[in-house]
């Protein structure tokens, strides 16, 4: 009989057709997931192996590296890494000019004044055997321990430090860790205010607009369709044009306090104090993330069907009830949505807070800023948004626990 | 007599610069600066006649200081930038990092008097890898008819609040803050850095800036200390002294600046490491630093030009009223209690003590 061989053949043209087809899905999908790895991936990855990973220390000065690991941060230091210290950073500036400052700026960081003393060893030529006297007779730091702890707490390249850092921790040169002083810390505090702020501006997001949703849910479609080019209106405009917008409206001169004072409400000395603080902080960022509340309440409501309201009604519920109970549940998955967006959005703003918001403005994105633009200090700043993105993703896990992603709703 | 030989001077150095500079086809420059009135002023004073020369163009662009910007350009490979005006401390570190070019003294002109570039430069002016170009004060100014009565003239006024109420506007970085702090709680000028590189010492500058808490406002851009006085926001802030003369005098504003307690700082021409237009910019860095449009500079904005020769070229301001003199920082009459910013202290500890400003500010 043929039938036995036709099936099998057909079974093996049909499996090759899928293959076919799977490799073009693949095929069309592909530049898309490149993107995704190159632009997100890759340097998500990168920022997370720089916030534990930093070898400017130990590939510069290998020998020293070594011998101040085995070096227990008590007894006075060997004359073999006196030398090998001195000797490896001549080396290094032969190879390029620029290392060794580079070296003494990251020593700098954990013994500040060390950068001075590193440059004017450089400059002294004449230093040679004995190393250790040597040195000490440049500057008496030198037979002090704290510049060789600062150099032992650098010089390993696989390192905690920033991570503790980012936390308000600071490693010893034993490796015990210690609170950072008083008035150096501020991470944690800034997290805390990040969250407070996100908390507060997803709050009144969602105060403001749901009656806004509701409304743009429940009018005929033309008036619904002008309310939502209204409401979409402030989404293509610069975020720095809305931004600056606020501040001439909230301040001391603006117009907001011009009309109060032409109205006769305040007078012109006691004019209202809105801008730089708090209170503008949270008007900013609420109206400039509005959008992304409005946006999948409305797409919610749009899709519930009036018919059930209208049974609760007539079931003898009041209004309240049939709102509360059979209305409201059904726009949760919007409701989850908005949240999710407006709180995430909100946890990594910075050009808006540090415009409008003064001494208060300060989030944890701006020190991000701070040490990726001014100290140059790029491994702090990766440990630092390492631990804001694992915060947002244990956010977005607690969401799924709670309201479940299957029921969020986009638009 | 005198005028004739310095018209032939100059007519020589023109001649040279435009002789080299027409051996280089018409090109562009880009040139960094730190916007505002001072890019005004250097506008008009070296880069339109510097066009109007050599036929090249110049592509000016604003930033607010720091160098995340060079280092990255420097180590992608891809330097855009080929002239910026930078401040001593980043000059300096900048030059040890190898992000900026080393720069040939000699090619820059004698005076307009004759003197040697090297004899007629201010000391520290010409480094490594940056020639100066002016000086400028930090100061603080206030708004005069915020203070009927008694007006603040000293750098402790700042922090008196209760003589003086109001918010105050300060800048969001630790130099020149912690500085003022110390002037301002009775530390002898000369002795401000030596009172700093102690631990007591910056414990004492934090205390002091404690007394203004809640009564601040920060800036990080120079142009906006006189927008914050102007809307009324702050009735006192601490400006880069030029920010706040142009709109006084131009605009009528009643800004009145404090000397007491100034601390100047140089600005400077440096290269970045890579530019593809290093001599081209390294012509504009000679024509721009040369007497006249140093001189011609103070026209637009009161900072001090740093050649000797340039001084008494020094006429009025732009509105052809308003002598300059008494508008620099360089002035003796301003220079009763004064710093000059010490590039050395900041490099080692910029990195400490602005973190921990940061630190204080987020509080």
């Amino acid at each position: 009989m043929s039938a036995e061989p036709s099936v099998r053949d057909l079974k093996r043209r049909l499996a090759a057709a899928e293959r076919r087809a799977k490799l073009r899905a693949f095929l069309l999908v592909a530049p898309l997931l490149l993107f995704v790895l190159l632009s997100f991936a890759f340097p998500i990855l990168s920022l997370v192996w720089r916030g534990v990973y930093n070898d400017t220390f130990s590939a510069a000065l290998p020998k020293t590296a070594q011998l101040l690991r085995d070096w227990d941060a008590v007894s006075p230091v060997s004359e073999d890494l006196c030398r090998d210290f001195v000797e490896e950073m001549r080396e290094a500036r032969k190879i390029n000019a620029a290392t060794p400052t580079r070296v003494a700026t990251v020593v700098n960081r954990e013994g500040s004044g060390s950068l001075s003393k590193i440059k004017q060893m450089l400059s002294a030529k004449s230093l040679g055997a004995p190393y250790c006297d040597g040195l000490a007779g440049l500057d008496a730091e030198w037979a002090k321990p704290e510049i060789w702890r600062a150099m032992k707490i650098v010089a390993p390249p696989f390192t905690p430090r920033f991570f503790l850092q980012a936390l308000d921790l600071r490693e010893n040169a034993d490796g015990s860790i210690r609170h950072e002083d008083e008035n150096q810390s501020i991470h944690r505090m800034l997290f805390a205010r990040t969250l407070t702020v996100a908390g507060a501006v997803t709050f009144f997001c969602f105060l403001l607009g749901f009656p806004v949703s509701y409304l743009l849910a429940h009018v005929e479609t033309r008036t619904s369709n002008l309310l939502l080019m209204v409401v979409l209106l402030p989404f293509w405009t610069s975020l720095l044009v809305r931004t600056t917008a606020w501040i001439a409206l909230l301040q001391q001169n603006g117009v907001v306090n011009d009309v109060l004072v032409r109205l006769g409400v305040i007078t012109d000395e006691h004019r209202l104090v809105m801008m730089y603080n708090m209170f503008a902080t949270l008007v900013a960022m609420t109206h400039v993330l509005l959008p992304f509340m409005i946006l999948p309440l409305f797409s919610v409501m749009k899709g519930i069907k009036p018919s059930y309201v209208r049974a609760a009604l007539s079931l003898g519920a009041s209004e309240w009830t049939a709102f509360w109970r059979v209305y409201f549940p059904q726009t949760v998955p919007g409701v989850g949505a908005g949240c999710l967006l407006v709180f995430i959005l909100a946890m990594g703003y910075y050009i808006t807070p540090a415009l409008v918001g003064g001494q208060s403005g300060q989030l944890i994105s701006n020190i991000i800023a701070f040490h990726m633009q001014t100290t140059l200090n790029w491994s702090l700043a990766s440990a630092i948004s390492t631990l804001l993105l694992a915060g947002v993703l244990l956010l977005y896990w607690l969401y799924t626990r709670l309201v479940g992603i299957e029921k969020m709703k986009l638009g | 007599m005198k005028m004739t030989t310095t018209k032939a001077l100059l007519l020589g150095a023109v001649g040279t610069l435009a002789l080299s500079a027409s051996a280089a086809r018409a090109d562009s420059l880009t040139v960094i600066s730190w916007g505002g009135q001072y890019t005004k002023s250097q506008t008009e004073a070296y880069q339109k006649p510097w066009m109007a020369k050599t036929g090249n163009t110049i592509v000016s662009a604003d930033y607010n200081g720091g160098l995340a910007e060079v280092k990255a350009q420097v180590e992608s490979g891809n330097v855009t930038w080929d002239l910026i005006d930078v401040e001593p401390s980043e000059a300096t570190s900048g030059c040890n990092d190898g992000l900026f070019e080393k720069l040939d003294p000699a090619k820059l002109p004698k005076g307009d008097n004759g003197a040697d570039a090297k004899d007629d430069f201010l000391p520290g002016a010409v480094l490594d890898c940056a020639v100066g170009t002016i000086a400028y004060a930090n100061i603080f100014g206030y708004d005069s008819t915020k203070f009927p009565g008694a007006k603040p003239t000293k750098v402790a006024d700042f922090f008196d609040l209760k003589t003086f109420p109001g918010k105050r506007g300060m800048k969001k970085e630790a130099k020149v803050n912690l500085e003022m702090a110390l002037m301002a709680d009775g530390v002898a000028a000369a002795d401000v850095y030596k009172v700093l590189a102690t631990k007591d010492g910056v414990d004492r500058a934090f205390k002091k800036l404690d007394t203004l808490k809640g009564n601040l406002v920060f800036w990080e851009a120079g142009a906006q200390p006189a927008q914050l006085l102007a809307s009324g926001e702050v009735v006192m802030t601490t400006a880069y002294n030029g920010r706040l003369f142009a709109p006084a005098v131009a605009e009528g504003k009643p800004f009145v600046i404090v000397w007491d307690g100034q601390q100047q700082v140089f600005d400077m021409w440096a290269i970045p490491k890579g530019s593809k237009k290093k001599d081209l910019a390294m012509d504009f860095i000679a024509f721009s630093t040369s007497t006249k449009p140093l001189a011609d500079q103070a026209k637009y904005i009161s900072y001090g030009p740093l050649r000797k020769s340039s001084a008494p070229l020094v006429g009025k301001f732009e509105d052809g009223k308003t002598d300059m003199a008494p508008n620099m920082p360089t002035n003796p009459a301003n220079m009763g209690n004064y710093i000059v910013q010490d590039v050395k202290f900041w490099a080692d500890h910029y990195d400490e003590l602005n973190e921990r400003f940061v630190a204080w500010t987020g509080k």
